[in-house]
């Protein structure tokens, strides 16, 4: 029996071999405080498979050509969420950009999302980020004696935030956000998407509580809406409709 | 350099050292050191499930479990272990849904299951829905759950920290353990962390090899730092090659594709597996699957232009249940290689994926000094630890199940010893060895460069020592493994400052990789059979008589200082099954 769609793949695969490797320019902004206050964007030149990943670039140059060049890494493949960085100006995962998606016949730039403290070149202080995670007590709370078995949950209830249970807290959505990089105190999409997660969930018992933690001055509220959140969400999260959930729930105090 | 003192210090933040820190923190004052986030650990990258045999959607108990994960472990499971693991596993889950996963449900509303490799009822007669799973990203719901409940506990984190180094000291003529050397990424600056007891839950070593499902951190770190303390690494020989890994990048395709009704064809279109396994086909365990994809290639039924992958075919499910059940993994086709799953099979080729051995251990996770010593406050959990749950080849689901299991026993043992012990001496200048090796790299000259060293070695690795093996290409693994150590010694680096120096930890980590190949390489070779993911084409056969006995590797260090391999075996916990033939 064969496959009726075959020759598709074929073609796909044909692809990978014959792919002649391009020279690809990498503008990468960086900044190394113990060397010198000065951040610079400085070019690397590679031969690469535009089918590659920007991180296998980023693995080339520092692999290759300079080994001061820093940047966080784990899993390659979009899950771990530690590469988030701002590749031609736009917040992604560097292991889930492919060089040939992103224009390569220009240079490449790379730089360090925004709103939090550069560290050394690409990699910033996440502590902030984290902080306001914690802030929205990211725990499953429930009340009165445990059931011997699991909880019971309809299907459909299962189904109400099963995508925000997607977030790989990366931060390309919060460090996307404009209220963010103005003032640092909001919350950002990824604490209230976390704050989602828990809110619809049936089998919790605190929403009213994270509602109210999110109804603060540097809450849901400060979110203008300008779907930054979503459009940079590795993930494929709808963030800005979550946010907006969310406020929905805290006028109709329904959830 | 800075000293801690803790009670309890767990090495490692994925599903087994956080699983172990929630019990720990609330019983003892715990301190977590990860070279990484917690979040960004690679139990998030788990897809598929894990096994427990509630019997939610058909008929199914525990003792069906313990006897898949022996005969899926080719006989070389402790029996005893895997007993637990099987009867645990209805708590463990349980214990993660009251936490908060969000389990995938049935109708009725209880945590749904569904097939998996080497899962079957009856020991054997049929393919059974054991896995319990959140989607197909299972791993990533439990890394989250358990961070979560992590925070609700206020478990205290040293975020990017790298544990180099176990320390050791002997009191009364016992080994026991005193503490841990930890670099911390941000400084540079050395921090000495004393604990009355340790566990460490550092992952896996998969990177030694380039075809793998493993992330670029998973460099054997904990394996490492116990083996050149003196402990042994039990089975290291045993390495499992995942049957769909995105072809040549490695990339993780779970086996509930498989269990969804996912099936392997090669060139022609033929489903293979049923003429290796009638029974099973393509849900037989991971071993035979990769073995039987490599059959076909190398019978040249392969496919693509080099005929040098086999195919995934999901184009005859349901868009609807693609999109339910495998969004992740159907959008990794299409993100890294073009291919609409709902219409187009998916390339794959087996990619290196989880070791089975590891750092041995009793079932309460304390580590064994030999075959039967303990070290007292020692802990190890996890794909770092081998209990041995596994034997020569895990079923597909029991590692997230491991972690819980085990990750569970081990916080609480070593919270208890906490209590009921003091600290142990830390030994003079307890960092030397750490400050050493980081300063002899910071200042080498040399003219051997990180990358191509570990780029020879996940080569020779590859083409050596990977699903088939004889004496030769094992031999000539040695004998590059053992070039390469050489030349790791001129090895030098770009990056001499103390900020964030990933230059100088790559460095390090190719050090704990070329140690922890040539263990597994020096294991494989001694043993002369096939079992489990060990497949030796000049001894296809399992031999009970000679082989059905653990492998345990120590260093040994010559008055002169050259360094040795010394193999020694332990015998294997047999409870109620004795071997048979396996057929799937």
């Amino acid at each position: 029996m064969a496959t009726p769609t075959l020759e598709k793949t074929d073609k796909a695969e044909a692809g990978f071999g014959d792919t002649p490797y391009i020279t690809a320019t990498f503008r990468i902004r960086r900044f190394n405080p113990e060397v010198s206050d000065e951040v610079q964007w400085q070019d690397f030149q590679i031969s690469i498979d535009p089918k590659e990943r920007v991180l296998d670039a980023l693995h080339k140059i520092k692999w290759e050509q300079d080994g001061t060049l820093t940047f966080r890494r784990s899993c390659a493949h979009g899950i771990c969420g530690s590469d988030a960085m701002r590749i031609n100006g736009k917040n992604r995962l560097a292991c889930k950009t492919l060089i040939k998606d992103i224009n390569p016949e220009k240079p490449i730039t790379v730089e360090a999302i925004k709103g939090l403290t550069v560290l050394k070149d690409l990699v910033v202080d996440m502590d902030p980020f984290f902080q306001a995670y914690r802030d929205v007590m990211p725990f499953l709370i429930t009340k009165g004696n445990e059931p011997t078995r699991e909880r019971l949950q309809s299907a459909e209830d299962r189904e109400r935030f099963d995508d925000t249970t997607k977030c790989i807290l990366c931060a390309a959505c919060t460090s996307s956000c404009p209220v963010f990089w103005n003032d640092g105190q909001y919350f950002g999409p990824a604490a209230i998407v976390n704050a989602h997660r828990f809110i619809f969930d049936s089998r919790d018992e605190a929403g009213e509580q994270r509602l109210e933690i999110l109804n603060d001055r540097d809450g849901v509220w400060r979110c203008r809406t300008t779907f930054n959140c979503t459009d940079a969400c590795p993930r494929g999260i709808e963030v800005t409709k979550a946010i907006q959930e969310v406020k929905r729930a805290l006028i109709t105090r329904r959830f | 350099m800075q000293i801690h003192k803790y009670d309890t210090v767990i090495v490692g933040a994925g599903g087994a050292g956080m699983r172990a820190a929630i019990e720990s923190t609330k019983r003892s004052r715990t301190a977590v050191l990860t070279k990484l986030y917690p979040t960004r650990s690679h139990t998030g990258a788990a897809q598929g499930g894990m096994a427990a045999a509630l019997a939610n959607v058909e008929e199914d108990n525990w003792e069906w479990h313990t006897f898949d994960t022996i005969k899926g472990g080719d006989y070389l499971v402790d029996q005893d272990a895997a007993e637990i693991l099987a009867k645990e596993a209805i708590d463990a889950v349980l214990d993660l849904e009251k936490m908060g996963l969000p389990f995938n449900r049935t109708p009725e509303g209880r945590i749904d299951q569904r097939r998996f490799g080497g899962h079957t009822r009856s020991h054997g007669e049929a393919p059974v829905r054991r896995s319990c799973y959140a989607s197909d990203r299972t791993g990533h719901m439990i890394l989250q759950t358990l961070y979560q409940n992590c925070v609700k506990e206020g478990v205290e984190f040293f975020n990017e920290f790298y544990v180099l180094d176990l320390l050791l000291q002997e009191v009364d003529g016992v080994k026991k353990s005193a503490g841990v050397v930890a670099y911390e990424l941000a400084t540079g600056e050395i921090h000495v962390f004393q604990a009355k007891s340790i566990i460490f839950a550092s992952g896996g070593t998969g990177k030694f090899f380039k075809v793998t499902s493993n992330a670029h951190t998973l460099t054997g770190d904990g394996q490492a730092a116990a083996y050149r303390r003196g402990l042994p690494l039990e089975d290291m020989e045993f390495f499992q090659f995942h049957p769909t890994g995105i072809w040549r990048m490695g990339i993780l395709l779970t086996e509930g594709a498989r269990g969804e009704g996912g099936i392997l064809r090669n060139k022609d279109g033929e489903r293979f597996m049923e003429k290796y396994a009638p029974v099973m086909k393509d849900l037989a365990s991971r071993d035979v699957v990769s073995r039987s994809i490599y059959t076909e290639i190398r019978e040249g039924r392969g496919c693509g232009p080099e005929g040098d992958h086999v195919y995934l075919d999901l184009t005859h499910l349901p868009p609807e249940q693609l999109d339910a059940k495998l969004p992740d993994i159907t959008e990794f086709a299409r993100t890294y290689l073009g291919i609409e799953p709902y219409t187009d099979p998916i390339p794959i080729q087996p990619t290196a994926h989880y070791a089975m051995g590891g750092i041995p251990t009793n079932v309460e996770g304390e580590v064994l000094a030999d075959n039967t010593t303990v070290v007292p406050g020692l802990y190890a959990a996890g794909e770092v630890a081998c209990v041995s749950v596994h034997g020569a080849n895990r079923l597909g689901t029991n590692s997230l199940l491991d972690i819980n299991v085990f990750g569970r026993r081990s916080g609480i043992a070593a919270a208890e010893y906490s209590a009921k012990n003091d600290f142990v001496e830390l030994p003079e200048n307890p960092a030397q060895l750490v400050q050493d090796q980081v300063e002899r790299l910071r200042n080498s000259t040399g003219t051997e460069r990180v990358h191509t060293l570990r780029t020879e070695l996940q080569e020779c690795m590859d083409a050596n020592v990977m699903v088939f093996r004889t004496e030769q290409t094992i031999k000539t693994a040695v004998d590059k493994i053992a070039e390469l150590r050489t030349r790791y010694l001129d090895v030098s680096i770009q990056d001499k400052g103390k900020r964030f120096n990933t230059d100088l930890l790559e460095a390090i980590e190719l050090g704990n990789l070329l140690d922890l190949a040539e263990v597994m390489a020096t294991s494989a070779l001694a043993r002369k059979e096939s079992r489990g993911g060990h497949y030796r084409e000049d001894f296809p056969n399992r031999d009970d008589v000679n082989f059905m006995r653990h492998t345990m590797a120590y260093r040994e260090v010559a008055d002169d200082g050259t360094e040795s391999i010394r193999l020694d075996y332990k015998p294997v916990v047999t409870t109620r099954y004795q071997p048979m033939e396996r057929k799937y």
